[in-house]
């Protein structure tokens, strides 16, 4: 597959972004600035970015728990999003859903759940809904290792293959489900061996290879939008940091993670990218100064940002107010 | 007896492993329960005394492993099942509402199904709407769960060791605001039965009736109006299946007015149940309406600001007791 020096920097920078700002949500919270449960994607960030630019901005995407990196992957904005972690009345949901449950519908992010692999099946229903209007769009659900083992995933998936919806499944193999190994709940070797039960396509890619991520995303998507069927794409990743914020993480060795932090995606494209002539250092420092100063004004934008009306904490229920 | 504090937490532990130490047909099966010691820490260390035999460590797999729970507890297992959060409960709707609560019953009384679900409830974190629900009135509501709600280390240690012996279905609601709360209990091994209500504090004005997290919210409020020479008695349930009606009914007889404080949502709520129960069984005695202090039927907010106004608080409390017993009849 030809990859344009353009397409390689601005997944550069999509990773960039993503790392930077949960570097910065880990100080926040912390720092007391972002209450309720933080699960953070640093580590991750060659998956939902190599999926995501294989997408169109009216594609659709249902998140998880650890969904900051899909979100900002889809393009969704970084000030709204830290608004939204701090609670404040200018996030992405006003406040009412935090980090466990970032949507935003205007540029295809269908909303991250707080039930491990709650959203599969409502991004089921987003092919379904492609299929039964003859639009050309194309799902991504995004979820853990751990959650293949709900029947969420598996009854999706068999629904998916029956009715050959333009949808991925893509799982972020992080070899973990909290302190649970995966190895230790699964008997078949890999994820991707799962696709076989249901009669799709089942691969693996090394997540930490975001060129490869793309590449495997974009013949899936393009499968799905001539209507072939789903794909099961299974991309091994880890997390450097604990399950959450405040996790000890003793059920991983030190080692484990140093050797995890070393294949960092980020680290890998930028040494692409500058062994193979796409950029030189300065431009590389220059995307990541520019990513910078991005989140700072992200951070002050919510910092600033007003808090929502007690009262408002009684709307949207319903679409007809009544309460 | 001997005098003691422990944390809520650990009277948790102490309860599951004394009776595991008790009973080979107890064990524990849940999500993360081993190395983790389950999210706050109720099952540490248990693992490392019982050994993986009698703690399983489960995929994330709900419906699977609390239908295999009532399974194994219909031959004569008695599992202690964890559900992590309340919330979860959708997931294993089907086992939970539909299988077994209804097994002993459908199958005409000839087997039994005694097994425990813990899981943990309640708002205050900042969790949002998938990680904050109270949910028990929706448990209360179906037949054959019987369902405790312990306030306190005494009472959570006391109520898990005889739900664990208990013959029937038995949900065990840890609030997540009270597993590091400490208070008295004593080392010698004890157990309460289920079906008895807690009088927390006398008083004469009004009756106020509160579960798990909210019953320290009534006390603070019982301290602020006492200064103000207003007297509440409040009642801590301690379990709402069986329900210890009669010491409700007595202190509304004594009182006259009742406010139900309830962190579970108004609407069908545990708050409704209680307020017509004493409206059917105490109506001669109640000189004030009846007042509900519940969450509003709206998804628990993530925001701080709009969970704590979603919650009901001690100030929400004090006002519902000054307008009981303020009221005067109008005619
Ligand atoms: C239905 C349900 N069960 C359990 C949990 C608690 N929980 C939150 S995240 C998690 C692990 C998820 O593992 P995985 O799917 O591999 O995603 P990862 O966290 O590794 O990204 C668990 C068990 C939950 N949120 N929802
Ligand atoms: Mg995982």
């Amino acid at each position: 597959m030809e990859i344009n020096k353009e397409k390689l920097l601005e997944m550069y920078r999509g990773m960039f972004v993503i790392r930077h700002f949960e570097t910065k949500t880990k100080e926040l919270f912390a720092g007391g600035k972002i209450p309720g449960f933080v699960h953070l994607y640093s580590g991750e960030e060659g998956v939902a970015v190599g999926v995501c630019s294989a997408l169109r901005k009216d594609d659709y995407i249902g998140s998880t728990h650890r969904g900051h990196g899909h979100c900002i992957a889809k393009g969704g904005d970084v000030k709204y999003i830290m608004a939204e972690l701090y609670g404040r009345e200018t996030g992405c949901c006003r406040g009412k859903g935090g980090s466990m449950h970032i949507a935003d519908f205007d540029v295809g992010i269908m909303g991250a759940s707080g039930i491990v692999g709650g959203s599969i099946p409502l991004i089921t229903g987003a092919a379904l809904h492609f299929k039964y209007k003859e639009t050309d769009q194309v799902a991504v659900a995004f979820f853990g290792d751990g959650a293949t083992n709900q029947g969420s995933f598996h009854e999706s998936i068999n629904l998916a293959a029956i009715w050959d919806l333009p949808i991925l499944y893509v799982c972020e193999n992080n070899k973990y489900a909290e302190s649970t190994s995966i190895s230790s709940v699964m008997r078949v070797k890999t994820v991707a061996d799962r696709a076989e039960a249901y009669g799709v396509p089942g691969i693996t890619v090394d997540g930490n290879d975001v060129v490869a991520v793309y590449e495997a995303a974009s013949d899936a998507v393009e499968r799905a939008r001539k209507g072939k069927g789903p794909t099961l794409l299974e991309c091994e990743t880890c997390r450097h940091h604990g399950h959450f914020e405040g996790d000890s993480g003793t059920y991983r060795t030190k080692e484990m993670v140093e050797e995890c932090k070393k294949r960092c995606p980020i680290k890998r494209l930028g040494k692409f990218l500058e062994d193979e002539g796409f950029a030189t250092k300065q431009e590389i420092e220059d995307i990541e100064k520019d990513v910078e100063r991005e989140i700072a004004e992200a951070i002050e934008f919510a910092d600033k940002s007003p808090w929502p009306k007690p009262e408002d904490a009684l709307k949207d229920v319903f679409v007809t107010p009544y309460y | 007896m001997s005098k003691r504090e422990i944390l809520f937490v650990e009277a948790i532990r102490e309860a599951l492993r004394e009776e595991m130490r008790r009973d080979e047909a107890v064990f524990l099966m849940g999500e993360d329960l081993r190395i983790w010691g389950a999210p706050l820490g109720q099952t540490k260390g248990i693992w490392d005394e019982f050994g993986d035999k009698r703690v399983l460590d489960t995929p994330i797999s709900e419906m699977g492993f609390i239908g295999a729970g009532a399974g194994a507890a219909a031959l004569g297992s008695r599992p202690v099942v964890e559900l992590m959060f309340i919330d979860f409960f959708g997931i294993a709707g089907e086992q939970i509402f539909n299988q077994a609560p209804k097994l002993r019953y459908m199958f005409g009384g000839r087997m039994k199904v005694p097994m425990v679900i813990r899981t943990l409830i309640g708002a205050g974190m900042s969790a949002a709407a998938h990680h904050s629900s109270s949910a028990y009135s929706i448990i209360a509501h179906m037949p054959g769960w019987k369902c405790v709600i312990p306030s306190n280390p005494y009472d959570a240690k006391g109520l898990l060791k005889t739900a664990i012996r208990d013959d029937d279905p038995v949900m065990y609601f840890e609030h997540k605001m009270l597993l590091n709360t400490k208070g008295e209990a004593p080392e010698e091994e004890y157990t309460i039965p289920l079906g008895e209500a807690a009088i927390k504090r006398e008083g004469e004005d009004a009756t106020v009736v509160a579960l798990a997290w909210m019953v320290h919210k009534a006390l603070k409020a019982a301290d602020t109006l006492s200064e103000e020479g207003i007297n509440i008695e409040v009642i801590d349930p301690r379990t709402i299946v069986p329900l210890d009606k009669k010491t409700i009914i007595n202190s509304v007889k004594k009182t006259g007015r009742l406010v139900v404080v309830d962190e579970d949502h108004e609407r069908c709520g545990l708050s409704a149940e209680l307020s017509a129960i004493v409206a059917e069984e105490a109506f001669d005695s109640l000189k004030a309406p009846i007042k509900r202090v519940a969450t509003p039927t709206v998804p628990i907010p993530f925001s701080p600001v709009l969970e704590d106004a979603v919650i009901p608080n001690e100030d929400r409390i004090i006002k519902a007791v000054k307008e009981v017993t303020s009221y005067k009849a109008s005619k």
